[in-house]
């Protein structure tokens, strides 16, 4: 916090005359700003760059009205979000349903449970849509017309959908021994896929030098300050669907942090512009056990994190390395909230929980984020009155090898209404993982 | 002992706007020593006030994080290969399959 802005770069900012919603891209760490390019580091001290907002214009212009007279999709929100265009790609991304559950809540014995669904975003069943729809939007303005992006999943597929839609050119990164049912989910949209060979460190690594090179928009490397303001959608969506109030308690999945930081960032926006009373809101983030450096931090009371190798099914969320580990820390602290992590099989039963009481088949990272509630409810960390919102980002039917072995098999019978009584009756007697090993 | 040495492009314009340079250095922090002398300025930008790597700032040998290895006191063999790369705010760098 100690470096001097670099104030030549203040000078290239754009001075227009037009008064902009937002204007600049500031160093988290040094504060040195810089003008709204692309590009994702700070040249002075490495932090990441974050856009900078003129929020007395943004509350000049926003009302609840006008957000609610907006369209049914992130960009109702859009004088919060950082493209200057009136007609930014709208996939249909965002204003997915928040639950009020009954049957988990019961369960777990909380009153105000809810559930904010992104495992049905669209198009493509995960969070990532929201950030995608952000970045491309702004890669369109900044001259791009190639975008990229290196991923294993979910990413891939959100970029490669809404490039199609947008008619810009895409080219995903990929390690070669992905699980074929994710490149499948990539080609159909007809992106350049390149197979790497070699970890996702590599690919990453590579992903770098090519965005230096080609002069290419990477979604989450040079357009990232954009891209993940997308995530800050999803704390404007629920303060509205709460009727316009902030819930007591959230939790959130936690990979990188960013998500988290920036549903903090998007509830503390609403607050700043007047469209919500301001709140005490606990921050509470869920990890995998075989890949939690945020929740050891936390647990040891670090205020720094320490790197660790993955080794989780919860893939989506395996980050060794997280780079906005900290801000959350500091986020779960200040809010006093928790940071938990769960193994492998409390998240293969959080999986089945949610389906089982609310109908909703999602990811591992869900799996783990409804463990970590579990556990927070079991150790008396969540008051059963405070509404509490639980995130629940992708979609479990990418990730089936996560619960294949673990919910049983069909019952095969012969097509006759005897065989079919017969099946009834073991069904009644037989735990469902036990079917599998069953002729009837 | 000869390193090569790959740098970002935010630091490109120490070393005439070379993407990589030879240098010497038997650990790491005689790597980042040398890589001063020959680039004045550099080590202001690679290192905080205690002359520790800056905490977003990413420093690989033959690809294995210094971090898991012994830090500043890695000890560099001939031919290895120094990658020293910014962090993506979103933890971009380890992501395990």
């Amino acid at each position: 916090m100690t470096q001097a802005l670099p104030t030549q770069l203040c000078d290239q900012l754009p001075k227009t005359g037009k008064t902009h919603t937002f204007d600049r891209l500031v160093c988290k760490e040094c504060g040195a700003e810089y003008p709204p390019a692309a590009t994702h580091v700070c040249e002075y001290c490495f932090g990441p760059l974050e856009v900078g907002y003129n929020y007395d214009e943004i509350r000049r212009r926003v009302t609840r009205q006008t957000i609610e007279a907006g369209p049914n999709s992130i960009w109702r929100y859009r004088e919060f979000l950082p493209v200057e265009t009136d007609t930014p790609i709208d996939v249909g991304t965002g204003m997915t349903p928040l639950v009020k559950s009954n049957r988990l809540a019961r369960r777990l014995g909380l009153k105000n449970l809810y559930i904010k669904n992104d495992a049905v975003n669209m198009p493509t069943l995960s969070f990532k849509d929201r950030v995608v729809s952000v970045a491309l939007t702004r890669a369109k303005e900044l001259g791009f017309t190639t975008v990229s992006c290196a991923s294993t999943g979910n990413l891939a597929n959100s970029t490669a959908a809404i490039a199609a839609y947008a008619g810009l050119d895409c080219c995903v990164f990929i390690p070669s021994d992905l699980e074929a049912g994710k490149v499948l989910g990539t080609l159909i949209y007809d992106p350049t896929l390149m197979a790497v060979e070699g970890n996702y460190d590599q690919v990453n690594r590579l992903c770098c030098e090519v965005a230096n090179t080609h002069g290419w928009g990477f979604v989450n490397i040079n357009l990232r300050p954009y891209y993940s303001e997308g995530s800050k959608t999803l704390g404007y969506e629920v303060i509205e669907q709460l009727g316009w109030q902030l819930p007591d308690h959230i939790v959130a999945p936690l990979a990188s942090g960013s998500l988290y930081t920036k549903i903090y960032k998007g509830f503390e926006e609403f607050v700043k512009v007047g469209l919500v009373e301001p709140k005490d809101v606990r921050f509470s983030g869920a990890q995998a056990e075989g890949c939690s450096p945020i929740a050891k931090a936390f647990q040891e009371g670090k205020d720094f994190v320490i790197p660790v190798k993955p080794n989780t099914i919860a893939k989506s969320i395996a980050i060794g390395n997280p780079a906005d580990g900290i801000y959350a820390l500091e986020i779960a602290k200040k809010t006093g909230g928790n940071i938990e992590s769960v193994t492998d099989a409390e998240i293969i039963e959080g999986m089945k929980l949610l389906a089982e009481t609310e109908g909703i088949f999602t990811e591992t990272a869900g799996g783990t984020t409804i463990a970590v509630l579990k556990k927070l409810v079991e150790a008396g960390k969540i008051d059963p009155d405070e509404t509490t919102v639980v995130y629940i980002t992708g979609n479990g039917l990418k990730t089936q090898e996560a619960v294949q072995g673990y919910v049983g098999e069909p019952l095969t019978i012969a097509a006759n209404l005897e065989s079919f009584e017969q099946a009834l009756e073991r069904s009644k007697t037989l735990e469902r993982l036990e079917w599998k090993q069953v002729l009837v | 002992m000869t390193v090569k040495v790959l740098i970002p492009t935010p630091l490109q314009k120490f070393t005439n706007n070379l993407a990589t340079v030879e240098c010497e250095g038997g650990t790491i922090q005689a790597l980042l020593d040398s890589l001063e002398t020959n680039c004045p300025g550099i080590k202001a930008r690679l290192c905080d006030d205690n002359g520790n790597p800056r905490r977003f700032l990413n420093i690989y040998v033959n690809s294995e994080d210094i971090r898991f290895l012994d830090g500043v006191e890695t000890i560099l063999n001939d031919k290895d290969e120094v990658s020293i790369v910014p962090a993506v705010a979103g933890g971009l760098i380890t992501v395990n399959r």
